[in-house]
């Protein structure tokens, strides 16, 4: 008897992924049952875990398109991107571009970037630990010397920039409040912070995006500043840094000597 | 006066050191009221995949939980059954968290979810054939190696069989014993869904099963569909109480067993704290059952 070969495992896979395709061969089902059934015991768990990861992760995208929609949106993205490890919480990562890309969702333009704020809440609720900086040690460092200071914002912080008021899309739709006419056209920008184990959702002020990528990437007050105003006239510097007190987005400020 | 026979539940495990109570599957929805009722549960289980990320409430419910009950990891992602190469970095994020929480147990799947780089998120089944056992007993190896610790390997539920099946499931499990001193979770409803998936016994299943490895038992709620003919179709979901027949077979195993860590599953349509808590108390109740006639029995031994 001649050892058996490897059992084909990318047949098995590729089988599970298209329904069009037959089960793979060798399968046996008892009294002579087709193995069609069985095998789609296997093509069913393997879509409904994986469309259902990603429902628990889009729970606004969801409301906002429909549970049918959703899960046939969510379906497509599964089919052309599987989990690239075990750890599902890292699953749907390009979901808000296929989802910027969905034909059947171009009337919700706002979509994908519901998608990319929801995705972050998942990031931010896995991020490493750290210890805020308290509004009183912030308020302590001299004036003058933060223009050169550069920040360590907390691990969790993430922040997006909208066309679209996508923190008021996502908080209607997160609370039992009763909707109300939003402009859609009112860009907002949204924080993303969880300094202990609460998750806060707030917004900065137009710039405030270009002015945290500018701490982000380790440059100084006065450079984010200078960034943040470039991209926006009306930059308001207080009114980013209360929000970013607030929200606790600072580990530690570091003034230069 | 006679030997007294050694009581099951004293026998020394060599992978878990849970106790032989009834444990539940840690879902975070119900952390608030675990805190807040102190129950009296033997375990908590959790899935170690939902524990990877750098921090946040997964890492502090689990430092908060382990300070109060024994804890056992259950890895879903391993791809024990699979040809290809373990992915090491996965071992590497299964290793930081056994060293960090050293849970009672560590266990896995006699069953496959990674292939090319894609994780299927699913339980595959695989042929039992030389070529298989060698790929597993190597997994096995490897992990056991890389955690410095036996791990139990769990039994699967199946929906089909493959022709290239040289080996029954148990025979394939007890050479993967053999072969790696590993030692076996007993997931009595996946007997009970194969059983009547597949056409066999589930009572001779459990009475050939080697009970002497068995350091873990699972119990679920299966969900039902309908074969070509209308029979049932039993699908392994854990989204449902225990069913009764699945009890029953647990009795059966306990009687062949002794007492044995015992876990309720309910990963799915996931109940009220008090629900889970209940389908605990009701394993508790054959678990007390079982240990006290074992003790009849050995008292009973010393006596004649």
């Amino acid at each position: 008897m001649s050892a058996p070969a490897d059992f084909d495992q990318g047949a098995f896979v590729r089988a599970l992924l298209d329904p069009e395709l037959p089960p793979p061969n060798g399968l046996e089902t008892p009294r002579g049952f087709s193995p069609e059934k069985r095998f789609a015991v296997y093509r069913n768990n393997v879509c409904v875990g994986l469309v259902d990861a990603l429902s628990e992760r889009f729970p606004v995208c969801r409301q906002l398109v429909g549970e049918e929609f959703f899960q046939a949106m969510a379906h497509c993205y599964m089919r052309e991107f599987l989990p690239r490890t075990p750890m599902l919480f890292e699953y749907g990562e390009g979901f808000a571009t296929f989802v910027s890309q969905f034909e059947p969702a171009r009337e919700l333009p706002y979509l994908s970037d519901v998608a990319r704020l929801e995705y972050a809440l998942g990031q931010a609720y896995h991020a490493e630990d750290a210890a805020p900086l308290t509004i009183g040690s912030v308020r302590a460092l001299p004036p003058d010397r933060l223009e050169n200071a550069t920040a360590t914002l907390h691990p969790s912080t993430h922040v997006i920039a909208s066309k679209y008021p996508i923190v008021s899309i996502w908080r209607q739709h997160m609370s039992d409040e009763e909707m109300t006419p939003l402009d859609l056209n009112r860009g907002e920008e949204a924080l993303v912070v969880r300094p202990e184990l609460e998750i806060r959702v707030s917004t900065l002020p137009a710039g405030g995006v270009v002015f945290v990528d500018a701490l982000k990437e380790r440059q100084t007050f006065g450079e984010a500043v200078d960034a943040a105003s470039g991209a926006t006239a009306a930059f308001d510097l207080t009114v980013c840094l209360r929000e970013l007190l607030l929200a606790e987005a600072f580990v530690a400020i570091s003034v230069a000597h | 006066m006679g030997t007294p026979s050694l009581p099951a539940h004293s026998c020394a495990h060599a992978a878990s050191s849970l106790p032989a109570r009834a444990g539940v599957g840690f879902k975070s929805a119900h952390f608030a009221d675990i805190e807040a009722s102190a129950p009296d549960v033997g375990f908590f289980e959790i899935h170690a995949e939902n524990y990877m990320g750098a921090g946040g409430a997964p890492h502090a419910q689990l430092l908060r939980l382990r300070s109060d009950f024994p804890l056992s990891i259950h890895g879903v992602g391993l791809s024990i059954g699979g040809a290809e190469p373990l992915d090491r970095e996965h071992l590497a994020r299964v290793k930081t968290l056994v060293d960090r929480c050293k849970p009672a147990a560590f266990s896995e799947h006699l069953a496959w979810s990674t292939q090319g780089g894609r994780f299927l998120n699913d339980l595959l089944a695989l042929p039992y054939n030389a070529s298989t056992l060698t790929h597993v007993v190597a997994h096995v190896n490897e992990i056991q190696e890389a955690l410095a610790r036996p791990i139990l390997i769990e039994n699967p539920a199946a929906y089909l069989r493959f022709q290239s099946s040289d080996y029954s499931e148990i025979e394939f499990l007890r050479e993967v014993v053999r072969r790696t001193d590993c030692r076996l979770l007993l997931d009595v409803t996946n007997v009970y869904v194969s059983a009547n998936n597949l056409a066999f016994s589930a009572e001779n299943y459990i009475d050939a099963f080697p009970m002497s490895f068995v350091e873990e038992i699972h119990l679920a709620g299966y969900a039902e569909d309908a074969d070509e003919v209308g029979d049932p179709l039993l699908i392994d979901a854990h989204c449902a109480p225990v069913q009764e027949g699945v009890w029953r077979l647990y009795v059966h195993a306990l009687s062949r067993c002794g007492p044995v860590a015992t876990l309720i599953e309910w990963d799915n349509d996931v109940p009220p704290w008090e629900v889970l808590f209940a389908q605990a108390t009701r394993a508790e109740s054959f678990l007390a059952g079982r240990r006290s006639a074992v003790e009849d029995n050995s008292i009973s031994a010393a006596i004649q």
